[in-house]
């Protein structure tokens, strides 16, 4: 039956093959869309395809909150002290210091928003999942005193599974440290707006994240008090689909506005300017 | 006592049967014999007392025959008069709290609230709130400051609850927002720890201008077992977890979080609650009286500067 037999040409090997770095291709770990890595960079790593947004650093955020050049940052020397001497917390710190950078679970600054000034703060997950100990709260502390005593509007964006156990009640504490200072804040009448990203749980969503005249949150975030992981526990259940994300705190009244990264700076810039536009000009000394 | 007798207790069983078996014998007089005994009983428990762990203190601090929050509220205060409900969606039975005078003077106050049995405790959830909880506790605050009365809490909690009613309804909105409240309200805040300081939970009723613990209450960020649970995967560590987060009244009061320690009569609260309500009673009329002559301004400049100093760091 040679007649219907295919002749195959020998493989050569003149086809080049094409260099394809192996990380030009990104996959989207919600729907699995695979796209090249620069389409998700420029969606602000939300994927085209779903819209899910992907954790970013720290650094994203202040460069997609802050006009360009405008970012000083503050508080660079601030280091966690062991305060009980915890079992293996320094070693712990050590880690994330090579992991995350050396500045702890929240870096703080001021700059720029459309030329408004802004005093800025944005937890970084990758440091011990954002946990909030001393340095946290004392850095938290030092912004919005800088917003009190320079009357300039105050942004947090968080992202954090709770206070630092490794701290104990001194890491409470902070709670009550930060939610002190924001009290002052929100007395002298300077605006606050807190942006909660993926997750914002724990002592921190019980504190200043909640705290907010405005709570704006990212697309599909998990927002709570506990984490799904103690809930399921407690109810020996699964939870809903859909519980403690973003949009279920919108559809329950516990945020103001569900916003797609990509109109986090106009949102934000927006709202500023409304709760600051209407005051008179202030009165020279 | 024999129902709830906590592990570390056991040799002082044995010296209890002796006197309930020498008091059966009857007979001839054997109060002296018998006196000599609880004599001995007495030192064996102070002496157990003295060197707890913190794991046992733990156990004290949830033993089921400590006095609550309304069986100090009988007996620390006079003219009670309960107030429920947080005019938003229900009464919370896990948080109690309502008028009440102590020293003469009207007071607001505001506790978690454990139950005895099993179904007081499924009624009061165990002490841990939902946000109602807490909202009602604010309103309670907030009327206490509007006629210039002074907050008086007690802590007595595992934790704020951690279920799905609880996360819709913004537990941590709810914690949020008393804490932020709590730090501006123009009256004295004095809190005492009477039991179980659990975490965030406790803290939404425990930001204060005064925090004073019993000796065998406990307040820990997370639960001796959570956090073992956590960083050994095995909760069976407890022990450990509760020597290392430093929960103890001890700990507290060296690390400037709280501002005195309430003895507690020898062998716990439990053994003799009108002791205990004696010596709470006491700390209470006293710092009262001290926050009382403050001016508002002072205090809350006071009540702020205290808060911002607490935590420990380096800065180059």
């Amino acid at each position: 039956m040679a007649w219907f037999k295919k002749e195959r040409k020998p493989r050569t090997s003149e086809r080049v093959k094409l260099e394809i770095p192996a990380d030009a291709w990104e996959k989207c770990d919600e729907c699995g869309h695979i796209d090249i890595k620069d389409r998700f960079v420029r969606a602000l790593n939300v994927c085209p395809n779903c819209g899910h947004h992907r954790r970013i650093g720290v650094q994203e955020y202040v460069d997609l909150l802050v006009d360009e050049g405008s970012w000083h940052e503050l508080d660079l020397e601030l280091k966690s002290a062991d305060p009980l001497n915890f079992e293996n917390y320094r070693e712990r710190l050590q880690a994330a210091y090579k992991k995350a950078g050396p500045l702890d679970a929240i870096r703080t600054g001021f700059g720029r928003l459309d030329g408004m000034p802004i005093d800025l703060g944005v937890m970084d997950f990758a440091f011990m999942g954002g946990s909030m100990g001393a340095v946290v709260g004392e850095k938290i502390a030092r912004l919005a005193g800088r917003s009190i005593a320079k009357r300039i509007p105050l942004v947090i964006v968080s992202a954090s599974g709770g206070a630092r156990m490794q701290e104990g009640v001194l890491s409470l504490m902070q709670m009550a440290k930060t939610s002190v200072v924001l009290a002052e804040l929100a007395d002298k009448g300077m605006p606050f707006i807190s942006i909660l990203t993926n997750p914002t749980t724990g002592g921190v969503s019980a504190s200043y994240a909640m705290q907010g005249d405005v709570i704006l949150a990212e697309p599909g975030a998990v927002i709570g008090f506990a984490g799904p992981r103690v809930i399921k526990q407690t109810i020996g259940q699964d939870l809903p689909e859909g519980f403690q994300t973003a949009e279920f705190l919108l559809e329950h009244g516990m945020v103001d506005m569900v916003v797609p990264r990509s109109e986090l700076r106009d949102t934000t810039a927006q709202l500023l300017r409304h709760m600051t536009g209407s005051r008179p000009a202030e009165a020279a000394d | 006592m024999a129902i709830y007798t906590l592990d570390f207790e056991r040799p002082l069983l044995e010296l209890e049967r002796q006197i309930e078996e020498i008091k059966k014998g009857g007979g001839a007089d054997l109060s002296k014999e018998i006196g000599e005994i609880e004599a001995k009983l007495a030192d064996l428990r102070a002496e157990i007392y003295r060197t707890l762990t913190p794991m046992q203190r733990v156990q004290v601090a949830r033993h089921p025959r400590r006095p609550y929050t309304l069986d100090y509220l009988r007996m620390v205060f006079a003219d009670f008069v309960e107030l429920h409900g947080d005019r938003l969606f229900r009464d919370d039975p896990a948080m109690v709290g309502g008028w009440a005078r102590l020293d003469g003077t009207s007071v607001m106050v505001i506790g978690h609230q454990k139950g005895r049995d099993t179904k007081e405790n499924l009624r009061r959830n165990f002490g841990m709130a939902h946000p109602e909880g807490y909202r009602k506790a604010l309103r309670l605050m907030m009327l206490a400051e509007k006629f210039e009365a002074p907050v008086i809490t007690l802590v007595d909690t595992p934790g704020a609850y951690p279920g799905l009613g609880a996360e819709e309804r913004g537990q941590a909105e709810a914690i949020a927002r008393n804490l932020i409240e709590m730090a501006s309200l123009r009256t004295p805040i004095l809190t005492a720890v009477i039991g179980e300081g659990g975490s965030g939970g406790a803290l939404a009723v425990g930001l204060a201008d005064r925090v004073l613990m019993f000796e065998n209450s406990v307040y820990s960020v997370i639960s001796p077992e959570g956090c073992a649970a956590i960083l050994w995967k095995d909760s069976s560590q407890r022990e450990r977890a509760a020597e290392a987060l430093k929960i103890t009244a001890k700990d507290l009061l060296d690390l400037g979080v709280i501002d005195e320690i309430i003895p507690e009569p020898s062998g716990g609260a439990h053994t003799d609650p009108e002791a205990a309500a004696t010596a709470l009673g006491e700390a209470l009329k006293r710092h009262l009286r001290q926050l009382r002559k403050l001016k508002v301004e002072k205090l809350l400049k006071r009540r702020e500067g205290k808060y911002l100093s607490m935590g420990a760091l380096s800065e180059k």
